[in-house]
């Protein structure tokens, strides 16, 4: 994969125009692939193209993509979290606790959002604080957190959340504009800024690229990357609200493997999983193509584990394709 | 003298495993006799093997997460074998089971070593895949104790001097591993591309396929293990050893093995297991829930790594030699 990156003795003679390299790039695929997943699902089903139904296919992805911006911009930065889907249980395990005391709606969001954030602070003071690698603290902190969850409620499950704290799954904002896609939207706004348009987007480029470079540049880096595993807690304290309030109970194994997900999906979206590129355009249109691919299947009544070897087979071909495809171009010029 | 013993991961370990053992020896004593000992060992050989197949991997700089999927398919196709022609000799289905999960483990290794991808995408791509093909060969069915030949099942339980098959067979695969990681070139470029690929590709060793062959080895043991999860249990499911990567992981590095490649060793591999295996085995001894435990190998995967990291520091660090070099 590196050397398929153009180095900085490989300099092409003349750069392409900005049209140009539009059409070529991995979103204009992405959206190609998204608009033949579309029209091969109308054609596919007769209910697909319905109003309602798409608006509850939404559902599927939008709580997995918060998270995914948020773990688009760790992967650019050259780290991983793996524990996001446990943050999500023991976030959902909190509320559920906080229920039984008899808080009410408010207080239930902010412990959900609390813990996210606590979550992300273990996190990120393993590792920028001790140094360690991030997979590693991820692997184990993914155990930890859903252990916890699993000896507070062992097989249990924690239900009766108040009828106001339905709305953040199940409510909606405008038509069939449901509240989950709405804040996806605005999300994916906010994220789009922050990675594109500001210095701190640059500064996640930057140490995705070169480390050591970032630093010499006075980029403080642990301060960045401690601050994109906090920002990961949040998101995944937000999805574990959306996806509790969504389901109306809690179990210990809420949102297994969810993190493997949302990795494909950021990846799906041309992140290098490398770090130092990737865009939001493109984790946008990947979580729309994952939620599409999954809804589709569903109204074909494929069954779920059925759809994860698509999606395991969609994550190594995404990455494969453009190598094998650069190679079979690459052949004929020698 | 004693600053050199406590910087050495294997007996740190020992020293580790028999304070936890003399711990729950004070309330328990029956906990430390030899017999519940051996126990202790067969329950955690299975771990043992796998360990040693994740640590010729994580040598290498990569990662396989995708063994316990490998270990469930290969376990099921053991089952199915054995349900659809009970006089198939157990030696058949064991070579079966193990070139199977090694061309399992090529399939990753080819991945990594042909197209450059990166392990970790490699291996959580695989292993969905795999664990996905199980549901598709059985249609979510699962296979029970009376669909299984005795001979199938007996194996690893059958006692010889002592011990049964199970744990002889996890000791055999530790010597081997001892012999081919001490002994042989293939052993040597495991380390050598682990501690650094651009050196080891001057002295004339193929990075790529050092990974292919890391990987065929991690994939033979899982399917082995595969078996002998399988018969030992005496059923077969879409979810066996579903999350198992994470405990196999863990032992690797409990046992320090690096993450970042190049260092480790057997002995290593072997205590990180056993250490697990002694905590997973006391639990309910101590009467602690078994639902603690993923929180108890959580904790203890932090504390480790975060152990190794201080040991792999060097004493002065050299930025600026290191900043001219990338």
């Amino acid at each position: 994969m590196t050397d398929a990156q153009i180095s900085p003795r490989n300099i092409p003679d003349r750069l392409q125009g900005g049209g140009a390299r539009l059409l070529k790039s991995w979103e204009a695929l992405l959206f190609v692939v998204a608009a033949v997943i579309f029209l091969g699902n109308s054609l596919a089903s007769p209910y697909f193209l319905d109003p309602w139904n798409l608006s509850d296919a939404t559902f599927n992805f939008t709580e997995k993509a918060m998270i995914a911006f948020a773990m688009a911009l760790v992967i650019i930065s050259g780290e991983i979290d793996l524990s996001v889907a446990s943050i999500i249980a023991l976030a959902s395990t909190a509320m559920g606790y906080a229920v039984q005391l008899g808080f009410d709606t408010p207080a239930l969001v902010t412990i959900g959002l609390g813990v996210g954030l606590l979550c992300g602070l273990v996190n990120g003071l393993l590792i920028t604080g001790l140094g360690l690698p991030s997979i590693v603290v991820t692997i184990g902190t993914m155990s930890l957190f859903r252990g916890l969850s699993f000896i507070v409620l062992g097989d249990q499950a924690f239900t009766g959340y108040p009828e106001s704290f339905a709305w953040f799954g199940q409510g909606y904002v405008w038509w069939v504009f449901s509240f989950e896609f709405t804040l996806f939207a605005v999300l994916a706004v906010i994220y789009g800024v922050l990675l594109h348009r500001t210095n701190f987007g640059r500064a996640v480029y930057a140490i995705g690229n070169n480390q050591t470079a970032a630093l010499f540049s006075g980029v403080r880096v642990g301060r960045v990357k401690f601050t994109l595993f906090l920002l990961t807690g949040l998101m995944a304290g937000l999805a574990s609200v959306c996806l509790t309030s969504r389901l109306g109970s809690t179990r210990p194994s809420i949102a297994l493997g969810w993190e493997l997900e949302v990795v494909t999906m950021v990846v799906l979206g041309g992140v290098s999983i490398l770090g130092g590129s990737g865009t939001i355009p493109g984790v946008v249109l990947a979580a729309l193509i994952m939620g599409m691919v999954t809804f589709g299947f569903g109204l074909l009544n494929v069954p779920g584990i059925v759809m994860s070897i698509f999606i395991g087979l969609l994550l190594i071909s995404v990455i494969a394709l453009p190598i094998l495809w650069q190679r079979a171009r690459r052949r004929p010029v020698h | 003298m004693m600053a050199r013993l406590l910087k050495n991961r294997e007996i740190l370990l020992v020293v580790a495993i028999a304070v936890l053992l003399a711990m729950i020896a004070l309330r328990f004593p029956a906990f430390v006799a030899p017999s519940n000992l051996a126990r202790v060992y067969s329950d955690t050989s299975i771990l043992v093997i796998l360990a040693l197949g994740q640590m010729a991997v994580i040598l290498t700089r990569c990662i396989d997460l995708s063994m316990a999927a490998n270990l469930a398919l290969c376990g099921m196709v053991a089952a199915m074998l054995n349900n659809a022609f009970p006089g198939l000799p157990i030696p058949l289905i064991l070579v079966a089971v193990m070139a199977l999960g090694g061309f399992l483990g090529a399939i990753n290794g080819t991945l990594v070593w042909k197209l450059n991808i990166p392990p970790i995408v490699v291996t959580l791509g695989t292993l969905t895949i795999y664990r996905g093909l199980i549901f598709v060969l059985t249609n979510g069915k699962w296979i029970n104790a009376h669909e299984m030949s005795d001979a199938f099942k007996a194996l690893p339980r059958l006692d010889v001097a002592g011990m049964p098959v199970l744990s002889w067979l996890s000791l055999v695969m530790v010597v081997l591993m001892f012999l081919v990681m001490g002994r042989t070139p293939l052993g040597r470029a495991f380390y050598a591309v682990g501690g650094n690929p651009h050196a080891a590709v001057y002295t004339g060793i193929d990075v790529g396929r050092t990974r292919f062959f890391a990987y065929c080895l991690s994939g033979a043991l899982a399917g082995l293990s595969g078996y002998l999860w399988v018969s030992r249990y005496a059923v077969a499911y879409v979810d066996i050893a579903a999350g198992f990567e994470l405990d196999i992981i863990a032992a690797c590095v409990i046992g320090g093995i690096s993450i970042a490649g190049g260092i480790g060793s057997v002995a290593g591999a072997v205590l990180g297991a056993l250490f697990l295996g002694v905590i997973k085995n006391a639990l309910p001894v101590i009467n602690i829930s078994p639902f603690a435990q993923l929180a108890i190998s959580g904790t203890v995967i932090i504390i480790a790594v975060a152990v190794n990291a201080r040991a792999e520091r060097r004493k002065g660090r050299v930025i600026l030699k290191k900043a001219e070099a990338v």
